[in-house]
């Protein structure tokens, strides 16, 4: 509660400080402020102390689960502000708003990582989308950045509908909105509550972009302004993975045999799919696009799996792919060229820039050392604890050697190719310092992953 | 985690790590060199010493079990028995010798170069040293990455993408074995990693069958047999040598080594069942192999060819399952990483002189380098296996071995080593005998620091070849284990 009550009130602090602060520099310390502030209030409320004694009916749920994943939520939000958060003052005008719509972005995640009721699952992936949709097409001259905003509008309102409509469905089914009350796999299964489970599924998988419901993800990711494609599809990606697993488990965890070969559809084809385009893009922030379905992909797992490895693998996998995702989009924002052609030589003149995506994109591609082989760990065992459908996993790990071919593609830009004029860059050497320390947690979750995950024991 | 510094295997493991690390912060290009000279050589004192407490009394000494993961079932737990003690001799005296061999090359980054010349050899002796399958998988991974980096970056015209073939090769490989890991560590009952564990799994026969090819397949592109050797001979070839010669030197060996360690003692019925399959491969790899190699014009492809010839024959008698041959390919292993790192420092002294590796365009180098060619010829020579040198230990138990397993075999890989002394000899005919020309009448014979180097090699061929009993009491023990699992 204190997590979703603070961010919402910092939003509003955000757009007060774009009025009173001249200095607009200064405006990024004052979000910073509140996410450092928001970590706190969450974490007191993991250790047992809530500010707030609001009696929501059993509509909200702060589990360990939920609060972990908040942590890390806001923890990559910090870590993007630190990064990224001044070149939201090349996007537009007004970044104290840009700040504010993030804000209002993490309640939305505060709740969608504590529901227990489908309305309140509802209003926050609605309050997730709609600042991003606004984000989306924040840079306003930019003829992609409103075809992206328009195209991410008009399919997130379609699959939003998806989800009212399969509520709608699961409410005439069960007489409750609540997952605790459906008790679902206790009675027969109607039509009326399949066609809800799909039409959920089918929604879900709209807003975590998995295939084939990912076609508008490389076009808004594209043409959106750098910096907000970072957060869109990191924490925000991350969230509606939470959203999806606690809906599932919680709700229909107990008729898992009914819906499992669905999921495993949908895992399979968003593992394929993303990885062989990733393949042939020539833009480094399209292949990030699709690396991103392709990371979803291996995120699916854990769903189809839906036991306690994979939701502990989850919470790891949504930790190490945000914090190597928001520092590969950090460095690639400060690129002048977004091709692969455009990071020729840059081991020679920026080393460390080098060094930190060279470690985020061995964590992307899953070598170990780095958090994300863990996360990739899990989700395979996961899922062949099931003892179903083993072709899963192999296809899994036939697309994880896929993804090595064009994440290292970038590696050899780096380091083997030389430039024809060297790339301008300019950063700053608190940047630097920034993407080490990322680059340090992703080493130290990867070496020691119980760091994160025996918190889930509490 | 970080296992205290009061035993073997681990310190074998942080110092080349230290080492390494502090290379990258050396700019000076003689002082790095220097460094690394003198952290390779430490390694070796190191090992030198705990050669003294080999015997069970010590084994506290030799065996290491950290808390890592306790919540996964996996511990860092290292053990230096014969089996990996004999090859992290091999690491231990191979980065030494390589350094020293090409110390007055100069290399762009070189801070770099020996930074990740040294992670490697960490990566390589963490192979040899883990018993604990998510550690071994770790090192497994962590030997290629440095691996890459070198092949990439320095050498030949075409190293991108050859170091990249490669990698994808063995990264493909090792998701499989990956999963292999995971699935046996499901059926252990303890939901542990640990090799006893391992050596303990109840696993039906159907299991074993397609899990052998899980592990296999990841060992056999390490090694690599036939089919999975497409990537060696471009990468041996595009590699700058130093790099080449831990590749085929050792790296290679951590196939072979897995091979023994972790999958015929874990899948008796399935290498009963595929045992000529494997055999079969390796003995056509092995024609294979030396065929091509006749047609060389390139000195770096034929030692590259000859390489898979000669692994494939301890592949081969690897999964004979035969007392005798399983300790001949363990020896062996020592033998062809000592012989081949020889020939590499041969070819690199030639190449660095004139500039070329075209056997075509060199001749008479011995009227001009009469030490270079006695050395070269005795390090050739045990490459045939001729007696009195280290290799002919190893392939006549290996011989014997496949001999007892099947006559044909033996015969079909005995050709090859026939195939072998043409093209070896041929080799130091052309290039060494017959008349000078113009790229060969300047050749200097070789300087002090390289013929210490090649003397070292030369002495250690007939060491062993003459007296290989040493080894064998290392080995023995590890030997016995591993067919001990085929006899019910």
């Amino acid at each position: 509660m204190n997590a979703i009550i603070l961010s919402a009130v910092w939003g509003v602090v955000m757009m007060y400080t774009g009025i009173v602060m001249k200095n607009k520099s200064s405006v990024k310390y004052v979000a910073i402020l509140g996410v450092l502030l928001l970590i706190v209030a969450n974490w007191l409320e993991f250790a047992g102390t809530s500010f707030f004694a609001i009696d929501t009916k059993g509509m909200l749920a702060f589990g360990t689960f939920g609060l972990l994943f908040n942590t890390v939520a806001f923890v990559s939000t910090l870590i993007f502000f630190l990064l990224s958060g001044s070149d939201f003052e090349q996007v537009g005008k007004n970044p104290a708003d840009y700040f504010a719509l993030i804000f209002f972005v993490l309640c939305g995640v505060a709740i969608v990582s504590s529901f227990q009721s489908l309305l309140l699952l509802f209003i926050g992936i609605e309050i997730i989308s709609i600042p991003l949709y606004i984000l989306a097409g924040a840079d306003k001259r930019n003829l992609k950045s409103n075809e992206a905003s328009l195209k991410y509008f008009l399919m997130g309102s379609f699959s939003t509908g998806l989800m009212l409509m399969g509520i709608t469905l699961l409410y005439g089914g069960t007489g409750t909105f609540y997952l605790s009350g459906m008790n679902l796999g206790g009675v027969a299964m109607t039509p009326m509550v399949a066609l809800g489970i799909v039409l959920m599924m089918i929604s879900m998988a709209f807003k975590a972009s998995a295939a084939p419901f990912h076609f508008w993800t490389p076009d808004v990711y594209d043409g959106s302004p750098t910096v907000f494609t970072s957060f869109m599809a990191t924490v925000v990606k991350a969230a509606v993975f939470i959203g999806f697993i606690r809906l599932f488990e919680g709700g229909f965890g107990k008729m898992q045999t009914s819906w499992q070969l669905l999921a495993a559809i949908i895992t399979a084809t968003t593992l394929v799919i993303g990885n062989v385009t990733a393949v042939f893009q020539q833009s480094v922030k399209r292949m990030l696009a699709y690396s991103s379905i392709a990371q979803a992909g291996f995120m699916m797992l854990a769903i189809f799996a839906l036991n306690n490895t994979g939701k502990q693998g989850l919470l790891l996998y949504t930790a190490a792919y945000s914090l190597a995702t928001i520092g590969m989009f950090a460095v690639l924002i400060k690129m002048k060229d977004y091709t692969f052609d455009g990071f020729n030589g840059l081991a020679k003149h920026e080393p460390v820039l080098a060094v930190t995506s060279t470690i985020f994109l061995l964590s992307l591609a899953g070598i170990p050392l780095t958090a994300g082989f863990f996360s990739k760990y899990f989700m395979l065992v996961s899922a062949m604890k099931t003892g179903q459908m083993f072709w899963l996993v192999i296809l899994g790990i036939i697309c994880a050697a896929i993804s090595v071919y064009y994440y290292f593609r970038v590696i050899q830009s780096m380091y083997f190719k030389d430039a024809e004029q060297a790339p301008s860059v300019e950063v700053s050497s608190g940047f630097k310092t920034m993407l080490v320390i990322t680059a340090a947690i992703v080493i130290i979750l990867g070496i020691k992953p119980g760091l994160l995950l025996n918190l889930m024991s509490i | 985690m970080f296992a205290a510094f009061d035993n073997f295997p681990a310190l074998l493991i942080w110092l080349p790590l230290i080492g390494g690390l502090i290379s990258f912060f050396i700019k000076d290009e003689r002082s790095v060199k220097a460094w690394a000279m003198l952290s390779s050589l430490l390694t070796l004192a190191l090992f030198a010493v705990s050669l003294l407490y080999t015997d069970d009394k010590n084994y506290i000494l030799n065996s290491v079990s950290y808390v890592w993961l306790p919540e996964l079932g996996s511990s860092f737990s290292l053990l230096l028995d014969g089996m990996s003690r004999i090859l992290c001799l091999l690491t231990a005296i191979a980065f030494p010798l390589i350094f020293a061999s090409t110390y007055s090359n100069s290399y762009k980054k070189a801070n770099a170069f020996y930074g990740l010349m040294l992670l490697t050899q960490c990566g390589l002796m963490g192979v040899f040293l883990s018993v604990d399958a998510l550690v071994f998988y770790f090192f497994w991974e962590l030997a290629l990455i440095p691996a890459y980096f070198l092949a990439s970056q320095w050498g030949g015209e075409k190293r991108v993408q050859a170091a990249f073939k490669f990698f994808i090769y063995t990264f493909a490989g090792s998701l499989f074995l990956l999963i292999g890991i995971i699935y046996v560590y499901l059926k252990t009952p303890e939901q542990s990693f640990s090799l006893v564990s391992f050596y303990n799994v109840q696993l039906s026969a159907p299991e074993q069958m397609w899990l052998f090819w899980m592990f296999f397949v990841a060992f056999a592109i390490k090694m690599p047999i036939f089919p999975f050797h497409t990537w060696q001979p471009d990468v041996y070839e595009q590699s700058p040598t130093a790099v080449t010669m831990v590749l085929s030197g050792i790296m290679v060996k951590m196939g072979l080594f897995a091979a023994i360690r972790w999958l015929l003692p874990i899948f008796p019925d399935a290498v009963k069942h595929y045992d000529n399959v494997v055999i079969g491969l390796a003995v056509v790899g092995m024609l294979y192999a030396s065929c091509i190699a006749l047609v060389q014009d390139d000195l770096k492809r034929l030692i590259a060819y000859s390489s898979i010839a000669h692994i494939g024959l301890m592949a081969a008698s690897l999964f004979t399952i035969n007392q005798l041959s399983m300790q001949g390919a363990l020896i062996q292993m020592f033998n062809h990483g000592v012989n081949i790192i020889g020939l590499w420092i041969v070819v690199y002294l030639i190449e660095k002189q004139t500039g070329i590796r075209k056997i075509s365009q060199l001749g008479g180098l011995a009227q001009k380098a009469p030490t270079l060619a006695i050395l070269l010829v005795v390090i050739a020579l045990a490459n045939i296996a001729l007696p009195l040198t280290n290799a002919f230990v190893g392939e006549f138990m290996m011989f014997a071995g496949l001999y007892k397993f099947s006559a044909w075999y033996a015969a079909a890989a005995g050709l090859s080593i026939i195939l072998a002394a043409i093209y070896t000899l041929n080799m130091v005919k052309n290039v060494f005998y017959g008349n000078l020309n113009a790229i060969t009448a300047g050749f200097k014979d070789i300087v002090l620091h390289e013929r210490v180097v090649l003397v070292m090699i030369v002495v250690m061929i007939f060491i062993v070849g003459v007296y290989p009993e040493p080894m064998f009491n290392m080995i023995r023990s590890a030997s016995e284990l591993v067919i001990g699992k085929f006899i019910k």
